[in-house]
């Protein structure tokens, strides 16, 4: 067993809006890049928010890193959240503080102790390349930049999994595919990465997993790019 | 806990306007609340004072024997709503009224005054009903000439003081709802600007608690402040007014404890109420 996800018939449902998620099954292994691919609204975000159990599914099961989305309690969460890092298209950065802290804070929620948090908050920045731009803010940064930060924050807690919901989408091509080889190479070191993204050259260029969500439904899971191409041109 | 005493001073080191509209919004709705108080209190020791001086004269017929005045202060003195009861005999009227009346000294003798008894009622027993009832009771002794008390009077005064307590009970009630309100939206206000940080705080994994702790103690803080700040207002404020228009009581100190400790509670428990709000809600869409 080496799945650190697993996902069983699940379906997801809004009171208001319906269905969002329809029967989806799917597993990642330890250290796995998948691309999560779709039109904005085919549940790439929704999907996301499973995983990290802000929601739960009307149906079926979501096994994480031990944790079932049947069974979790309220006060596990936290400690889950705790094994994922997550990253968003807008970065999500505390604005008035600065990129050190904003990574320390994530260290500090679980009661790290500072001197130790300090260490690791200098590696992490290193890491990501942004150790000479520590002491910047948020708004002091590139789009790029911000997302190193946001990047270096969501390994704080040396995740099994990163979650990153369209990280590239507010960014330029350079920086969009900086962000790509920082992810490849986190990736190389052991974290998973479960990516949504709708930028399908990407994933043609990489020749990686994919899982291609329509309208809620899990329509591809493979490595078939061309299919994917297909599919994204006859659907448009 | 450390490291949510350091949030706290940064929320007030970062926005000390907020921190301080805050804490002055308060302290205004606890003094506007403290005020009230006071004057309700004011207008009731007054009252106490004035109802002090209800009583109840039953005058004699002459020539009153002493088994029957006795007989009359024994059945007066078995009456629940009776505080004191006082015999004052012919002679002594007499002196009384040669004290109080002296230019007509000399015309008086004992003959003109009859004897009396003095009754004074129980607090809580004052109002014109039981006045009334102990009056016509008294009339039933054959020694008994004349029932006299402030009937006028002693309805006014209740009147007043009814009018006083549902004026006090409805007004009150409306000033500490303000205050709920008023603190309710501060910390709401304080904790829309932070909801991002909220947000970013649990999906980094922190725990609800963990949150919640800089929060509740930042709002607690802010009620105790304010709580301090409108008792000083309306310690003030007594004094002004004593100096200038009338002696005026102020609260004791316990009033005023429990005042500034009103203004802490109140500050916890909007402050709860508010994160709690965010803390349920699942993370925003992107």
């Amino acid at each position: 067993m080496s799945d650190i996800l697993r996902l069983t018939n699940v379906s997801k449902e809004y009171p208001r809006s319906g269905t969002a998620l329809r029967d989806i099954s799917f597993e990642m292994r330890k250290g796995e890049f998948v691309f999560l691919v779709g039109h904005s609204g085919a549940g790439k975000s929704t999907l996301l928010k499973l995983l990290s159990m802000a929601e739960r599914p009307t149906m079926g099961e979501l096994r994480i890193s031990g944790f079932s989305s049947l069974s979790i309690k309220p006060r596990e969460i936290p400690i889950l959240r705790r094994r994922l890092g997550i990253v968003f298209q807008d970065f999500r950065l505390l604005s008035d503080r600065t990129a050190e802290q904003n990574v320390a804070f994530a260290l500090e929620v679980t009661g790290a102790p500072q001197a130790q948090i300090r260490h690791k908050v200098a590696r992490l920045l290193t890491q990501v390349g942004l150790d000479s731009k520590a002491t910047a803010f948020p708004h002091e940064l590139s789009g790029g930049e911000q997302q190193r930060v946001a990047i270096a924050r969501a390994l704080a807690n040396d995740p099994f999994v990163l979650l990153a919901d369209e990280p590239t989408g507010n960014l330029d091509d350079r920086a969009k595919h900086a962000i790509f080889l920082l992810l490849r190479e986190i990736n190389a070191q052991g974290t998973a990465v479960l990516m949504a993204t709708h930028d399908v050259a990407m994933i043609t260029r990489s020749n990686l997993r994919f899982l291609e969500l329509d309208h809620g439904a899990l329509v591809h899971d493979g490595t078939d790019a061309a299919r994917l191409l297909a599919d994204m041109r006859g659907r448009r | 806990m450390r490291l949510a005493l350091r949030e706290v001073y940064l929320t007030f080191t970062r926005a000390p306007l907020m921190a301080m509209l805050g804490v002055t919004t308060i302290a205004f709705s606890l003094f506007a609340f403290g005020l009230f108080g006071l004057v309700a209190i004011n207008i009731k020791s007054a009252l106490l004072e004035i109802e002090d001086r209800v009583e109840i004269r039953a005058f004699l017929i002459d020539g009153a024997k002493d088994a029957q005045v006795e007989e009359l202060m024994q059945g007066i003195k078995k009456i629940p709503q009776v505080a004191d009861v006082g015999y004052v005999s012919p002679d002594s009227a007499l002196q009384r009224a040669r004290v109080e009346l002296e230019e007509f000294r000399d015309v008086m003798d004992a003959a003109m005054l009859p004897g009396s008894v003095e009754l004074r009622l129980k607090e809580g027993a004052r109002d014109p009903e039981t006045v009334q009832m102990i009056s016509r009771r008294l009339q039933t002794y054959p020694v008994v000439e004349e029932v006299r008390y402030g009937r006028e009077w002693v309805e006014k005064l209740y009147r007043i003081r009814n009018i006083a307590g549902i004026t006090g009970t409805v007004l009150g009630s409306v000033f500490a709802l303000v205050a709920i309100i008023i603190i309710g939206s501060t910390i709401r206000m304080a904790i829309l600007a932070r909801a991002e940080e909220i947000e970013i705080m649990r999906l980094v994994g922190a725990t609800n608690h963990f949150v919640r702790l800089p929060y509740l103690i930042d709002g607690t803080l802010k009620g105790l402040a304010g709580g301090a700040i409108a008792a000083a207002l309306a310690w003030t404020a007594v004094q002004l007014v004593s100096k200038h228009l009338m002696a005026a009581q102020f609260f004791a100190a316990e009033q005023v404890m429990l005042g500034i400790a009103a203004g802490g509670v109140l500050g916890l428990v909007g402050s709860w109420l508010s994160v709690g709000r965010h803390l349920r809600r699942a993370w925003r869409d992107a």
